[in-house]
C-alpha cells in the first residue's frame, strides 16, 4: 500500500496488575494503520484488541512501546494532550452507543461539532448515515441501530483522521448490523477516513482492506483482502 | 470483623462504606439538627422547670403593688379582699451606695425581711453566709449577681445613705430571690448593671426605723387564691392603696424580672421546634436522595435477591438498615454535642439569671425524644426509596432501567436553542426532567441561605439596637435620679458642678393609661423640648421631636391600648395628687428599647398641676472631670442614683448580645453545614447518575474542566436558583424574629444590611464551592474505559 501510515505502533505491551498477578493484555505488538484503509481486528474476548484500540485512540497508555500518530508520539502525552488528540483526530463508535440521553440526535452530533476545528454540519452527518428524518428524536425514541448510526454520525461529523469502532454491531441484530456496517463503509469510501473495526464476528472481515487477527495479546495473522465485499454481501 | 454476619448484613456494611462520604454528609446534617434539638429542648425544659420550681419553692407572688406609705393594718384588709391568698407587706427603699472602686454612686434596693427567718412570699435562697440576726441593725443580705460584680463577700461592709445619713451596711449572707432573677432597677431600665444596682435585704425593723416607716409599708406582694381573677384583685388593691400613694398594682406579666425570663423561655420554645425541624427536613431530603440513587443502581441486585426468594420485608429491612447507618452516627454525635452545648449554655444562662439551682442536669427524656425524632426523620427520608425497592418486580428489575426519556425543554419552547450549546442543554434538560428534585435541592439551598441570613441579621440587629440606643437615643454620659420630685433648683445645682457641660432636666411619674377597657401601667416621661441628651428615635433612626401638646407613645404601647394618633387616652397619675386627665395621642413612635409614653416637660407639669418639679436630669460631662462629678453626686443627698451610659451599654452587651451570640453562631455554623451537605450530596448523586455520560464526553474529547463544568453547572444553577428564594425566606425569617421578639423590653429593627446579603452569599457559595471541589476530584478519576464496555 502506498498510503502513508497514520498510526505506527512498535513493541506495544500492556500489563495490568491484579493483586499479585500480572496480566498481559498486549505483548510487544507492532502495527501500522494506513490512511484511508478499512481494517478489521478479529479476535476472541481477551485477545487484546480493545486494549490496542484504546491505546491507539488515546484512551489508555501502554506499559511499554511507542505509538506514533502521523509525526506525533502519543506515548509521551499527558491526559490533557491525549484529550486534545481525541478531540481533534479520533472518532469513536462503541458497542453501547454511549449517546447522551438528554440530547436529541442532532444535539448529540452538535456536542462534538461544537468543539471541533473543521466540523461538518450535524444535519449533514446524520444525512450521511440515513437519519436525516429523525434528527430531533431523543435516544429513547430511537431503535438500537438508529442509535448506533447517530453514534457514527457523531464520530464522523468532526471529520476525524481515524474512526475507531469497538464492536459496533455487538448489540444489534443482523439487519440492523448491516445498515450500520454500510454506514461505516460509506464514510470510509466517501470521506476517505481510516476506519478500524474491532469485532469477534469473522464474517465482517470480508469488507476490510486488511484483516488483523489477534490472540492472547499478540497479532497472529495479517491478511489483505484482494477484493472488498460490500456489507450486503456479508452473511452470518 | 464481619465474619459471622449474614450476607445481607455484610452488604449493608459494605454499601455504607462505599457511600461513606455521602452518608457522612447526611450524618453531619442530622447531627446538627439533633444537637440543636437536644440543646434547645434541654435548655427550654431546664429553664421552664427551674423557673417553675423556683417560683413554687420560694413562693413568688402573683400581684405586686407599691405605695408611698400605708399603715401596717392595711395588710389585713388587702388579705381580706376576695381572691387574695397570702400577703406580704414590706418597706422597699432605693438608696445611694458607695461601692468600692466606683466614683459614681451605686443604687441599693433595700427590701425589708423579718429578722427571724420564716417562710414568706418572694422568699430568699441563701447561697452563702447566714441570715441576719435580730438586734444587729446594720446586717444585710446581698444579691448574688451584685455581690459577684462588686467582689463582695459576707463580712464586707458598704457605706450607704439611709434617709440622708451615711451608714455602713454589713453583708452577712448572699441570697437569691425569685423577684430578681433578672435584676434591674425598673424605671425605664432594660439591661442589668449589677455593678451599680443591687438588691440588699435588710431587717424590717431596722429599715422601718431608718426611714420612719415603723408600723407602715410601701410595698406589697400577694398571691391569688385559686379561681381568682387578677384584674379584680388589682382593682381592689388599687382602691385600698390609692389614699396612701399607691402607684398601681400589677401582675406577673408586668413584673420586669418575670417578663424577661418568661419571654426568653418562650423564645427557646419556639426556636427549639423551628430550627431542628429545618435540619431534620434537610436530613430526610438528603437521605432520600442517596437511597433513591442506591436503589436505582442496585436494581439487578434487588432482582437477584428477590429471585433467590428474599421477600419484600427482608428487602425493606435491608434498605432501612442502610438508612440507619447515618442516623445512628448522626443522632449519636448530635446528642453528644447537644448535651455538651446545653451544659455550656446553661452556664451562660445561670450567670445572668439568678437561679438557686444553677446546677444543670441533663434531662435524658429529651435525648430519648431526639433519638425518636431522628428515627422518624430517617424513616420519612428512606420511605420512598425503600418502597421503590420493595415494589420492583424481579423480572423487570433484571433488565437495566429503560433509557431515561427526555423532551425538549424551556430553551426550545422559548426558541433560544441557537444560543445554548448542546453541552449546556444537558444541564437544563436534567433539571427539567426532575423538577421536584431540582426544586427541593434549590429549596435546601434557600433554607441554608435563609438561616445564615437570619443569623447575620440578628448580629446586625443587635448592632443597630446598640447604635440607635446608645448613640442616638441616650446621648447623656450620666442620668441623675433624685430621691423624690425636686424643684427646678436641684437642676441648677447640677449645672454648677465643675465638669458638667450640659444639664437637661426630666420629670417622670408612674401612670396608668386607660383607653376603654384596656389599661397599661407605665412611666410617663416629661422631656424638655429640644432635648439633646435623651432623644426619641425610631427604629429606622429618624429622630422625633416631643410634641408641644399631647402624648407621644411607643407603638407597642399604642397597640396594647388600641390607640392611634388622634385618639384620646385617660392618664391616671399614680403619685402625688393623683390627677386623672384625658390626653390626646399626638404621635406614635417606633422606638427600639423599652415602652414609653412621653410629653413635653411643660405639658406634664400642667397635667400634674405642679410647678417645675424634676425627677432627675441628663448630664453631659467633661470626661476628664467625670470622676469628680460622680464623687460630688455621691455626696449629694438628693441624688438616689446615677445611671452611667457606658455601664448600661456593657450590660446590654453582656446580656442580650452574649446570649444571642451563642445561638446565632450555632445557627451560622450549622447553616454552612446544611449548604455543604446539600450541594455535596446533590453533586455526588448527579455524578453517580451521569458518570457514564460524563466519561463518554471525556472519550469524545471533552477536557476534564469542560466535563466538570457540565456536572457542577447543574449544581451552580440549582444553587443560584435557590439564592433569591433564600433571600426572600431570610427576609421573612428576619421579619418573624423581629415580630416574635417584639416586647415591652425591646423591638428588633428589621434591617437587612448589604453585608448580611454578602455574608450569606459568601457562606453558601463557599460551602458549595468546597463540596464542588470534593466532587471534582472524583470527576478526574472517572474510568473512561470501563464505561465503554458496559451498558448502564
Amino acid at each position: 500500500m502506498d498510503a502513508p501510515a497514520v498510526f505506527e505502533a512498535r513493541g506495544l505491551s500492556k500489563v495490568y496488575r491484579m493483586g499479585e498477578v500480572e496480566v498481559y493484555a498486549l505483548r510487544e505488538v507492532d502495527l501500522d494503520l494506513f490512511a484511508g484503509e478499512f481494517v478489521v481486528l478479529l479476535g476472541p474476548s481477551g485477545s487484546g484488541k480493545s486494549t490496542l484500540l484504546n491505546i491507539l485512540g488515546g484512551l489508555d497508555t501502554p506499559t511499554a512501546g511507542t505509538v506514533r500518530f502521523l509525526d506525533h508520539d502519543l506515548t509521551v502525552d499527558d491526559d490533557r494532550a491525549r484529550t486534545r488528540f481525541r478531540r481533534e483526530h479520533v472518532g469513536f463508535v462503541f458497542q453501547f452507543y454511549n449517546l447522551i440521553p438528554s440530547l436529541t440526535a442532532l444535539e448529540n452530533v452538535a456536542l462534538v461539532t461544537d468543539i471541533a476545528e473543521r466540523p461538518m454540519d450535524p444535519a449533514e452527518a446524520l444525512g450521511l448515515v440515513g437519519l436525516g428524518e429523525r434528527v430531533h428524536h431523543f435516544p429513547a425514541q430511537l431503535s438500537g441501530g438508529e442509535q448506533q448510526r447517530v453514534a457514527i454520525a457523531r464520530a464522523i461529523a468532526k471529520q476525524p483522521d481515524v474512526l475507531l469502532c469497538d464492536e459496533p454491531t455487538g448489540a444489534l441484530d443482523y439487519e440492523t448490523g448491516l445498515i450500520v456496517l454500510q454506514a461505516l463503509a460509506d464514510v470510509n469510501r466517501r470521506l476517505g477516513t481510516t476506519v478500524a473495526v474491532i469485532t469477534h464476528n469473522a464474517s465482517i472481515a470480508g469488507m476490510a482492506d486488511r484483516v488483523i487477527r489477534m490472540r492472547s495479546g499478540r497479532i497472529t495473522e495479517v491478511e489483505r483482502n484482494a477484493h472488498r465485499l460490500a456489507p450486503t454481501e456479508l452473511t452470518w | 470483623m464481619v465474619a459471622g454476619l449474614r450476607p445481607l448484613h455484610r452488604k449493608v456494611l459494605r454499601d455504607l462504606w462505599h457511600l461513606r462520604s455521602q452518608m457522612a454528609a447526611v450524618a453531619v446534617v442530622m447531627a446538627c439538627g439533633i444537637a440543636m434539638f437536644v440543646t434547645l429542648r434541654s435548655m427550654h425544659g431546664w429553664l421552664r422547670g427551674t423557673q417553675t420550681q423556683y417560683y413554687e419553692a420560694y413562693r413568688f407572688a402573683d400581684v405586686f403593688a407599691s405605695a408611698r406609705r400605708a399603715p401596717a393594718s392595711l395588710a389585713r384588709r388587702i388579705a381580706a379582699l376576695p381572691g387574695v391568698g397570702a400577703v406580704r407587706t414590706r418597706v422597699v427603699m432605693d438608696v445611694t451606695l458607695d461601692l468600692p472602686g466606683l466614683d459614681e454612686p451605686g443604687t441599693g434596693r433595700l427590701v425589708g425581711i423579718p429578722e427571724q427567718r420564716a417562710p414568706m412570699l418572694n422568699d430568699l435562697y441563701l447561697r452563702s453566709g447566714r441570715w441576719i440576726q435580730p438586734g444587729h441593725e446594720d446586717e444585710v443580705l446581698a444579691s448574688e449577681a451584685f455581690a459577684r460584680a462588686n467582689g463582695l463577700v459576707p463580712g464586707d461592709a458598704i457605706p450607704a445613705v439611709l434617709n440622708g445619713r451615711w451608714q455602713r451596711l454589713r453583708i452577712v449572707g448572699i441570697a437569691l430571690s425569685p423577684e430578681y432573677i433578672y435584676e434591674i432597677r425598673g424605671l425605664g431600665d432594660v439591661f442589668p448593671d449589677n455593678r451599680r444596682f443591687g438588691v440588699l435585704w435588710m431587717g424590717e425593723r431596722a429599715l422601718g426605723a431608718a426611714f420612719q416607716m415603723e408600723g407602715a409599708f410601701n410595698d406589697a406582694a400577694l398571691t391569688l387564691a385559686p379561681g381568682a381573677t387578677e384584674a379584680d384583685v388589682i382593682d381592689g388593691v388599687d382602691r385600698l392603696l390609692a389614699p396612701y400613694g399607691g402607684t398601681g398594682a400589677y401582675g406577673r406579666a408586668d413584673q420586669i424580672s418575670d417578663l424577661f425570663v418568661s419571654s426568653e423561655i418562650e423564645e427557646t420554645e419556639i426556636t427549639s421546634v423551628l430550627i431542628p425541624t429545618i435540619f431534620l427536613a434537610v436530613t430526610a431530603f438528603l437521605l432520600n436522595m442517596v437511597l433513591a440513587r442506591l436503589v436505582a443502581t442496585q436494581r439487578d441486585q434487588i432482582a437477584i435477591l428477590k429471585a433467590f426468594g428474599y421477600g419484600s420485608p427482608a428487602i425493606a429491612v435491608h434498605y432501612l438498615q442502610l438508612a440507619l447507618g447515618p442516623v445512628v452516627l448522626g443522632a449519636g454525635a448530635g446528642s453528644g454535642l447537644g448535651i455538651w452545648l446545653a451544659a455550656a449554655l446553661a452556664r451562660v444562662y445561670a450567670r445572668f439569671y439568678q437561679f438557686p439551682v444553677a446546677e444543670y442536669t441533663q434531662d435524658w427524656r429529651v435525648v430519648a425524644q431526639a433519638l425518636l425524632v431522628a428515627g422518624g426523620a430517617a424513616l420519612v427520608g428512606a420511605l420512598g426509596a425503600v418502597l421503590r425497592a420493595v415494589r420492583l418486580p424481579p423480572a423487570e428489575a433484571m433488565r437495566p432501567e429503560a433509557p431515561a426519556s427526555y423532551r425538549a425543554g424551556i430553551v426550545e419552547r422559548l426558541g433560544f436553542q441557537r444560543w445554548v450549546p448542546a453541552a449546556e442543554r444537558i444541564i437544563l434538560r436534567n433539571i427539567e426532567r426532575r423538577p421536584l428534585r431540582a426544586l427541593l435541592a434549590a429549596a435546601g439551598i434557600a433554607l441554608a441561605t435563609a438561616i445564615v441570613m437570619t443569623g447575620w441579621f440578628m448580629f446586625d440587629a443587635i448592632d443597630v439596637m446598640k447604635q440607635i440606643q446608645f448613640e442616638s437615643v441616650q446621648r447623656y454620659d450620666a442620668m441623675v435620679v433624685f430621691d423624690l420630685p425636686r424643684s427646678a433648683r436641684a437642676g441648677w445645682d447640677l449645672v454648677h458642678l465643675d465638669g458638667v457641660r450640659r444639664v437637661e432636666p426630666f420629670r417622670v411619674v408612674p401612670v396608668r393609661l386607660r383607653r376603654g377597657p384596656l389599661t397599661k401601667r407605665t412611666a410617663l416621661l416629661g422631656l424638655a423640648p429640644g432635648s439633646e441628651l435623651q432623644r426619641l428615635v425610631d427604629r429606622d433612626g429618624a429622630v422625633r421631636q416631643v410634641p408641644p401638646r399631647g402624648l407621644l407613645v411607643s407603638d407597642v404601647l399604642a397597640s396594647q391600648l388600641g390607640a392611634a394618633v388622634g385618639d384620646t387616652v385617660t392618664v391616671e397619675v399614680l403619685e402625688g395628687k393623683r390627677p386623672v386627665r384625658t390626653v390626646i395621642v399626638a404621635a406614635v413612635s417606633r422606638d427600639i428599647i423599652g415602652s414609653s409614653a412621653t410629653m413635653s416637660l411643660e405639658a406634664l407639669h400642667a397635667l400634674l398641676g405642679e410647678g417645675g418639679t424634676l425627677s432627675g436630669a441628663y448630664l453631659a460631662l467633661d470626661q476628664r472631670k467625670a470622676p469628680a462629678v460622680y464623687r460630688a453626686l455621691k455626696e449629694t443627698p438628693a441624688v438616689s442614683g446615677v445611671v452611667v451610659r457606658e455601664a448600661v451599654m456593657r450590660g446590654f452587651e453582656d446580656t442580650i448580645a452574649e446570649s444571642f451570640w451563642i445561638s446565632i453562631s450555632m445557627m451560622v455554623v450549622f447553616a454552612c453545614i446544611i449548604a455543604a451537605g446539600i450541594v455535596y450530596n446533590g453533586a455526588r448523586v448527579a455524578l453517580s447518575e451521569r458518570g457514564r455520560e460524563l466519561a463518554s464526553l471525556r472519550v469524545l474529547g471533552f477536557f476534564r474542566g469542560e466535563v466538570t463544568r457540565l456536572l457542577l453547572g447543574e449544581q451552580v444553577l440549582l444553587t443560584l436558583g435557590g439564592l433569591p428564594g433564600g433571600f426572600l425566606l431570610g427576609y421573612f425569617l428576619a421579619w418573624l424574629v423581629a415580630y416574635r421578639f417584639e416586647s415591652d423590653l425591646f423591638r428588633i429593627p428589621l434591617v437587612i444590611r448589604q453585608t448580611t446579603i454578602v455574608y450569606s452569599l459568601a457562606v453558601v457559595l463557599g460551602a458549595a464551592l468546597l463540596s464542588a471541589l470534593a466532587v471534582r476530584r472524583r470527576i478526574h478519576r472517572l474510568d473512561l474505559i470501563a464505561v465503554l464496555k458496559t451498558r448502564e
